[in-house]
């Protein structure tokens, strides 16, 4: 146990060594220049350039800079080009304005799915588990941003509530429980947004993971000793059905940052997500990477701590 | 028939449909299995030996399966008429089950306690310290040793004829009347197939239950058998008791196994075979189904399906020619 | 008993047994696959979307196009489909084919129809082109790892191989001395290697080439770890700024999009390649002298192909939506050209006027990624053996 923890840890870090290199190649190979050392920029003149490159080390050689980077990083000193705010301190505000979305959707997510897939694939064939696939598959094949302005038609003509942001401009001034009920709001419709395609595949992964289980030999022994259907369901099946989850559980830490650019932009949520977004079209490099970076070491944590989720559900695995 | 049955089957018809093609897996078959007799239906793989074990307990996947016609009267109820809550506690309580594989017919997650305790509190409803001390008498029963500490042992860290026993032990948690055991020795070595056939013969006896014994293996049923009903493609072809069948089998198909049968008298000669193959269930031959692979086949064998023939003394064999040539 | 064997083959008379009914694999496969309705439906719909595609991109495109997506009018904004023009406003080039506006007008008075039709057939080919991509590299990088991946990689290919890169590097940063150099030196190993080959294998070996010809690592564990490293990228991310470093263009979205997705097809492929090697008719094969290219062609791949295929339609259902997501970021095809994901991303500030700007576009994306999704999972369950016991 203790070595193979060792040795995947060993693993991961080479991964990660590799990740960076590939990152910072892709960022700096690619054409183009950030507006700030653009000799096209008319806001700079070559000598505000001159210095730039030179405080940011631009004018080494790659491997140099690379260095010089990944020095900063690890001693905190990383600072975003377009305002000289360090960057860790960036992200970790954006992160806790994207905590909320990602905990809302990944409750909904998790507490939708499982009773769907698996009333889907007890009653298979029948008109829930049809509907239940086909409504999967429009939740899948629908674009999340055309999604989410069918829903914000919806609610703001429905309900009269207005949505877009973290909170309704100037609310400051009244009660406690009205600008309780305002952040609700304005939480609401992106975490449903962002939980959308979980549900689905997760729902459709859940029914084939019951069906794969409700065909195996212990579930007849299971009948044959005379359970009734809900033992059988719930107990034998669901017990076994559940074991990939588990795992699962890991996997969804990459989720606080992966697929909330296009929401977080649509509803002007000032997240990771959209953090990342204004990187990339200010060409901040230092975030770009540093998010990379970051994300990265959730991956990887990620499937670490699956792993050893698996090793400990399973009976059969001992190491 | 006798008044000492336990269950009888009346002409059951048990159909797969898949893709528009009707698959006859048991096509019109009737046996009886009497108070305290051991049983044992032969075949060869696909004959429908499994499908009509498993219409006793109602363990046909519906659809693609369908019983289309037939009785099993026990304790005279139909077991094809009741609703699935009796059916609940007809299973593992009156009519307990063996199967084949023994690693994969045991839940992985749960120890061999938790599976055997289950069916005690579920028919009999006892506390879980009565429960425990059942299961450890039944541990005991089917020959495994310390069976204390090896109730928190999972399935997999047991060899496969402790399995097997596990299944015996679940089989008997509620002294049911009736054990089918479908084939529980094929996946199990040799030495161990004698033991675990040595435990069947032994339960037998002290819990005086009757037993229904699936396998395709001929000296299993030498070994074990009052009474043996010979299967072919559905139906059932021959029905005698153990000397009858082996000594005087009247019917082409049993002669045609018994032949097969690798013997130290047979030393040196050719293995005999019967040529051809079992027929698809989806593409029966008409009249009798055995008539292509048959020697003693004429041509009427695939037009009229063939009616049993008795020898006497309760020996039935389904070939009309056979009996009319004077056996 | 009776004598067996004596009356065994005295048959004067041969009886006919009854066979299945005999089928190719083609016909039983869409035997199996016409029982699905929602796959028929998402084939239908599947073709459909292929020739409009086709035919928009003839009608759309040359110097005096039937449809013109680019016609500005301005005096006819926002009118709503089936909307009939206003005719004496018009100049006579300016009047719609269809003498109406099938489907509206944008906020510039461009016919809406003509530019669905247009942005029809880049989702097509970004969607296919991508996922072509990506499926290539997927098989290539799979079936190595999965056929050969038992091979090592000794400790003079990585020298070699890092001799070559870093000259090859060295040129392209215009220091082409060194680093021609260095490629020569790297190429005249290769080519002293190919002609001792055969003496080399007999000489005694001295430490140093025993150290060189070590092994370090195993083609699998390094095709393995690349995809690792390429995992751990968030993709809709990387995607993003990619497309955002290089000059805005159709052809780097794809090429993006399929460099990125290769992943899931390498880890099937190898799969099924590392079972598949283990079986008896590979073995059988191997047996009769067959190259190993032969064998992976001929006989593994076809077997190999299914979750290929599979996993290749819903590939191209996740291209289309991610091209369609980074049009409505205002990245990738340069604007007077239509995309669905920007006609809708224009469309967006006109929500509640001229909700057709919205509507249309969101729902024809919806409607192709569905079938391209129905069709895959009808796939998925035909060719699954397994699933095809169950139901």
């Amino acid at each position: 146990m203790l070595s193979f923890i060792g040795r995947s840890i060993v693993q991961k870090i080479i991964t990660l060594f590799f990740v960076s290199i590939v990152s910072f190649l892709i960022i700096h190979l690619a054409p183009g220049k950030p507006s700030q050392v653009d000799p096209m920029n008319p806001k700079f003149t070559p000598e505000v350039v001159e210095r730039f490159r030179k405080e940011f080390h631009l004018d080494k050689p790659l491997h140099v800079q690379y260095l010089y980077f990944y020095q900063d990083f690890f001693t905190g000193k990383t600072v975003s080009w377009k305002d000289n705010q360090s960057v860790l301190k960036k992200i970790w505000e954006r992160f806790l304005n994207s905590l909320p979305l990602f905990i809302v959707g990944t409750i909904i997510t998790w507490t939708l799915s499982f009773p769907i897939g698996i009333r889907s694939a007890i009653f298979r064939g029948r008109l829930y588990d049809r509907s239940a696939t086909f409504i999967s598959y429009l939740l899948i094949s629908i674009p999340g941003f055309f999604f989410a302005y069918i829903l914000i038609i919806f609610v703001v003509t429905q309900f009269h509530v207005p949505v877009i942001g973290m909170e309704t401009f100037g609310i400051g001034e009244t009660s406690m429980p009205h600008i309780f009920m305002d952040r609700i709001w304005h939480l609401l419709l992106p975490s449903v947004l962002g939980a959308t395609g979980g549900i689905a595949v997760l729902s459709r992964y859940v029914r084939s993971q019951m069906l794969e289980v409700e065909g195996q030999d212990y579930i007849r022994t299971a009948r044959a000793k005379g359970l009734p259907p809900e033992q059988v369901h719930y107990k034998h099946a669901l017990r076994n059905a559940l074991l990939p989850f588990v795992t699962m559980f890991g996997l969804i830490l990459p989720g606080l940052i992966g697929g909330s650019v296009i929401i977080e932009s649509i509803f002007s949520w000032p997240g990771m997500g959209r953090m990342a977004y204004e990187a990339i079209l200010a060409r901040d490099y230092p975030v770009i990477l540093t998010v990379n970076f970051v994300s990265a070491v959730l991956v990887l944590i990620g499937t670490f701590i699956s792993d050893i989720l698996y090793l400990m559900v399973d009976p059969r695995i001992r190491l | 028939m006798t008044n000492d049955s336990l269950i009888s089957i009346h002409d059951l018809k048990v159909y797969f449909r898949s893709n528009s093609e009707h698959a006859r897996a048991v096509d019109g078959v009737s046996f009886e299995v009497r108070r305290e007799e051991t049983i044992c239906l032969v075949g060869e793989s696909g004959c429908g030996k499994t499908v009509s074990a498993l219409s006793i307990l109602g363990l046909i996947p519906t659809p693609p399966g369908e019983i289309a016609g037939g009785q099993i009267l026990f304790a005279d109820q139909n077991l094809l008429e009741l609703n699935e809550a009796d059916m609940q506690k007809i299973r593992g309580n009156h009519i307990a089950m063996v199967f084949q594989e023994p690693l994969t017919s045991l839940n992985p997650v749960f120890t061999i306690g938790d599976q055997i305790g289950e069916a005690i509190s579920i028919h009999k409803k006892l506390e879980a310290e009565a429960v425990r001390e059942n299961c450890i008498q039944l541990l005991t029963d089917v020959g495994i040793s310390s069976p204390a500490q090896r109730l928190k042992d999972y399935p997999h860290q047991l060899s496969g004829g402790q399995r097997q026993r596990v299944m015996i032990a679940m089989a008997l948690a509620c002294d049911p009347d009736l054990i089918i055991a479908d084939e529980p020795t094929t996946a199990l070595d040799v030495t161990v197939q004698a033991q675990i056939l040595q435990l069947f013969r032994s339960i037998q006896k002290i819990r005086s239950m009757s037993v229904l014994y699936i396998t395709h293996d001929l000296g299993v049923v030498a070994n074990i058998a009052d009474r043996v009903y010979v299967m072919y493609a559905g139906i059932i072809t021959e029905h005698g008791n153990t000397a009858q069948i082996f000594h005087d089998a009247r019917h082409p198909y049993t002669q045609g196994l018994l032949a097969s049968l690798p013997s130290r008298s047979k030393r040196g000669t050719r293995l005999h075979s019967i040529p051809g193959a079992v027929p698809n269930p989806a593409h029966k031959p008409g009249g009798c189904p055995f008539h292509p692979r048959c020697p003693y086949a004429i041509p009427t064998c695939s037009k009229e399906y063939p009616q049993m023939c008795d020898y006497g003394q309760g020996h039935l064999a389904r070939c009309p020619v056979l009996f009319e040539g004077g056996g | 008993m009776m004598n067996i064997e004596e009356k065994t083959f005295n048959q004067d008379f041969q009886f006919q047994v009854p066979l299945a009914p005999k089928q190719t694999r083609l016909q039983a496969f869409w035997f199996l696959f016409k029982q699905n309705r929602l796959a028929i439906v998402g084939l239908f719909i599947f073709i459909l979307f292929f020739c409009s595609a086709l035919i928009g991109l003839f009608l759309t495109s040359g110097p005096e196009p039937i449809f013109d997506p680019a016609m500005i009018r301005l005096q006819e904004k926002l009118r709503p489909p089936l909307a009939k023009p206003n005719l004496d406003s018009l100049r006579p080039e300016e009047v719609p084919t269809l003498d109406f506006y099938l489907m509206g007008t944008d906020d510039l008075g461009r016919d809406v129809f003509a530019r669905m039709l247009q942005g029809a057939w880049v989702s097509l080919t970004v969607g296919f082109v991508a996922v072509g991509i990506a499926v290539l590299i997927g098989i290539f990088m799979g079936g190595i790892a999965g056929y050969f991946g038992q091979y090592h990689i000794k400790i003079d290919h990585i020298l070699l191989t890092f001799i070559l890169v870093s000259g090859a590097g060295l040129v392209a940063v215009k220091l082409i001395h060194f680093g021609a150099l260095l490629l020569l030196l790297g190429l005249g190993h290769i080519l002293y290697s190919i002609l001792t080959k055969k003496r080399s294998r007999e000489k005694a070996v001295s430490s140093w080439s025993a150290f060189l010809s070590k092994n370090a690592v195993s083609v699998d564990t390094l095709i393995m770890r690349i995809v690792d490293i390429m995992l751990c990228f968030p993709s809709f991310f990387l995607i993003l700024t990619v497309v955002a470093l290089l000059p805005a263009s159709i052809y780097n979205i794809m090429i993006v999009i399929g460099l990125t997705s290769w992943m899931g097809t390498t880890r099937f492929v190898r799969a099924e390649f590392l079972s598949l090697r283990e079986q008896d008719f590979v073995a059988a094969v191997k047996a009769l002298g067959v190259s190993n290219f032969r064998i992976i062609f001929r006989h593994m791949m076809p077997n190999a192909v299914a979750p290929v295929l599979v996993s290749a339609t819903i590939g191209i259902a996740t291209a289309i939506l991610t091209e369609a997501g980074l049009s409505f970021l205002g990245f990738g095809v340069p604007p007077p050209h239509a995309t669905w994901g920007n006609i809708l991303s224009d469309g967006k500030r006109f929500i509640f006027d001229a909700p057709w700007l919205t509507f249309i576009p969101g729902i024809a994306i919806l409607i192709v990624v569905l079938s391209f999704n129905l069709f895959g999972e009808g796939l998925r369950d035909t060719l699954n053996p397994r699933l095809r016991e169950r139901h």
